[in-house]
């Protein structure tokens, strides 16, 4: 490629562009992709339209190759925009990439007929052309992943939040049963969201019940460990019960000390401990 | 030059930080501290640091030294209120705050130094 | 695409208000960049040790800031330099409680932990150099 080839691309976007967006939407709603359920003709003639106006701005800097340039930006939000709705909607990776990809067809046809019998020029124009819509086009798709792991992720969180909800025993005493694999970031949301919990409720005693729990590693165990230590620099003590004997024994071969972190065999244990902190007794009622 | 106010609650001395201290403020406020109870005879500190959005070695370290320096001089101090954010940062960073009490909120706080006085009177009777 | 700098600032630190400063602005960023609290609050306190690092070990220098944004991820990098007597034995200053001033120790070693990149160079007589990055 040579740098100084002047490209026709710029000027035609701006001389044909209401043909190219016309020839465009035909070539999406024919495209077997396309989502009718999902999206109406309005809503693709608006953003095809408005791609196109910011493409063509982009364009006129004739820098057709170097999306990192300033003058993309707007058209790569713009793009970042449409993959996170598509995202959220629920159409596909090559759904939202034929958005872009489909503009091949309208635009190679127009160089064809620009470029005439200079051959030499159509190839160099339609490598530009093939390159530039290319990379809009991955851009799309890696816009597109990247929404759709956010999405995944925070489905996770808030399905974390339900299935490990913080419960208050008692007037001052919280407990956090946990059931189920622990894995290193679902115990650090649960741990984030138990100490915002004791703060919120002023709750002193927190009890982490891990009779669920069927194993825990090294980075869990510190997990724990940190949000105990956490939790006493707020000025709230936690109480680990549930502890099986083989999860004892894996924390000792692990290095792992539990040190002074308070613990009891079950969360009734737990709570009785918590009570007799507290000064309260309970007694069964003499009739 | 600014200082964070030190209010006197009966028999406590209370310090609501609210403000980013910059580090010669925070030493300033370590010497008024331990000025103000040894003159006022206070039986107990209470730092109020739930407005406190980063707690670093250096407040820490303050903090800590606080504590020590008010207990050499027989009264105990106790931070309270700490966000859990910066909690989970400090235990990140590696302080251990071993010699501080802490307590939720400046109420839970001021009964946990009743509570320490209570029980320091009944060791001297016995 | 990788890593583009959207933003860029350079800041002087020279004094105790400005690491004050440099603590607010780089929780501006995370603000803008929707940090999760805990995020926030690991990031501005690395800033605050490295910042004083530079000011009182250092004798003084200057942190850049860059937001990085490549749509794909983003962030913010921090770089804090000066000029000043340098590390001669980086190994220990990374040690958690080795301080040469009988301080704590833990700016170097907690501030490791608290972000995602860390990297230090030091030339005894030259000045020190640390970058951390912290990734949404
Ligand atoms: N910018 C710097 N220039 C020269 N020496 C440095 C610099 N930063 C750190 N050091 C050296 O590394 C040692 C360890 O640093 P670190 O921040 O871990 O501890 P500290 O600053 O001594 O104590 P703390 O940060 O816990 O108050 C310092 O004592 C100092 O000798
Ligand atoms: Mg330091």
């Amino acid at each position: 490629m040579n740098d100084t080839f002047a490209s026709k691309i710029p000027a035609l976007l701006a001389k044909y562009e209401t043909d190219l967006l016309e020839e465009w939407i035909k070539a999406q709603l024919d495209a077997t992709t396309l989502r009718k359920d999902l999206l109406s003709s309005a809503d693709l003639r608006r953003s095809s339209d408005e791609f196109l106006s910011l493409l063509r701005r982009a364009a006129t800097t004739g820098n057709l190759l170097n999306l990192n340039a300033p003058e993309w930006l707007p058209v790569k939000d713009f793009l970042a925009g449409v993959s996170r709705s598509r995202a959220s909607q629920g159409f596909t990776p090559s759904e939202t990439a034929t958005f872009i990809f489909s503009f091949k067809q309208p635009l190679f046809t127009r160089l064809q007929e620009e470029c005439g019998s200079d051959s030499r020029a159509l190839a160099e124009e339609l490598w530009i052309a093939t390159t530039l819509l290319d990379r809009l086009g991955l851009f799309t798709a890696e816009t597109f992943l990247s929404s759709r792991e956010d999405i995944i992720k925070q489905q996770q969180l808030e399905m974390l939040e339900l299935s490990t909800p913080v419960v208050t025993l008692w007037n001052g005493i919280l407990a956090l049963p946990l059931i189920g694999t622990l894995d290193s970031s679902r115990t650090q949301v649960v741990m984030e969201n138990l100490l915002q919990t004791i703060v919120e409720t002023g709750s002193e005693y927190a009890i982490i019940d891990i009779t669920g729990v069927p194993t825990v590693d090294t980075l869990v165990a510190q997990h724990l460990l940190k949000t105990v230590s956490a939790a006493r620099l707020m000025g709230a003590q936690c109480i680990i019960s549930g502890i099986r004997p083989q999860i004892a024994q894996t924390m000792v071969h692990l290095g792992v000390a539990f040190g002074d972190v308070i613990t009891k065999a079950s969360l009734a244990d737990a709570l009785s401990y918590a009570f007799k902190q507290m000064g309260i007794t309970v007694l069964r009622k003499q009739n | 030059m600014e200082k964070i106010p030190i209010i006197k609650m009966g028999d406590f001395l209370l310090v609501s930080i609210q403000v980013d201290m910059h580090d010669r403020l925070a030493m300033a406020l370590q010497d008024d501290l331990t000025i103000r109870v040894a003159k006022e005879r206070s039986k107990g500190v209470l730092i109020d640091i739930s407005s406190l959005d980063v707690v670093d070695s250096f407040i820490g370290r303050m903090l800590d030294n606080i504590a020590a320096m008010t207990r050499a001089l027989g009264t105990e101090t106790v931070v309270v209120g700490m966000q859990p954010a910066v909690a989970i940062t400090i235990v990140e960073l590696g302080l251990s705050l071993e010699n501080i009490y802490t307590a939720l909120n400046v109420d839970k706080g001021m009964a946990l130094l009743e509570a320490r006085m209570k029980a320091s009177v009944d060791e001297n009777d016995e | 695409m990788m890593n583009n700098i959207v933003r860029r600032e350079v800041i002087p630190l020279l004094s105790d208000e400005d690491i004050v400063r440099a603590r607010k602005i780089v929780r501006d960023w995370t603000i803008s960049l929707k940090f999760s609290l805990v995020d926030q609050t690991k990031l501005v306190t690395a800033v605050s040790e490295l910042a004083r690092n530079t000011v009182e070990h250092g004798g003084g220098g200057s942190a850049l800031l860059e937001m990085l944004d490549d749509s794909i991820r983003r962030g913010i990098r921090l770089t804090f330099e000066d000029q000043g007597p340098g590390i001669a034995n980086i190994d220990q200053a990374m040690t958690d409680g080795y301080s040469s001033r009988g301080s704590l120790g833990l700016g170097l070693g907690g501030t490791k932990r608290l972000v995602n990149e860390f990297d230090l160079s030091s030339e005894p007589g030259k000045g020190t150099r640390v970058t951390i990055a912290r990734w949404k």
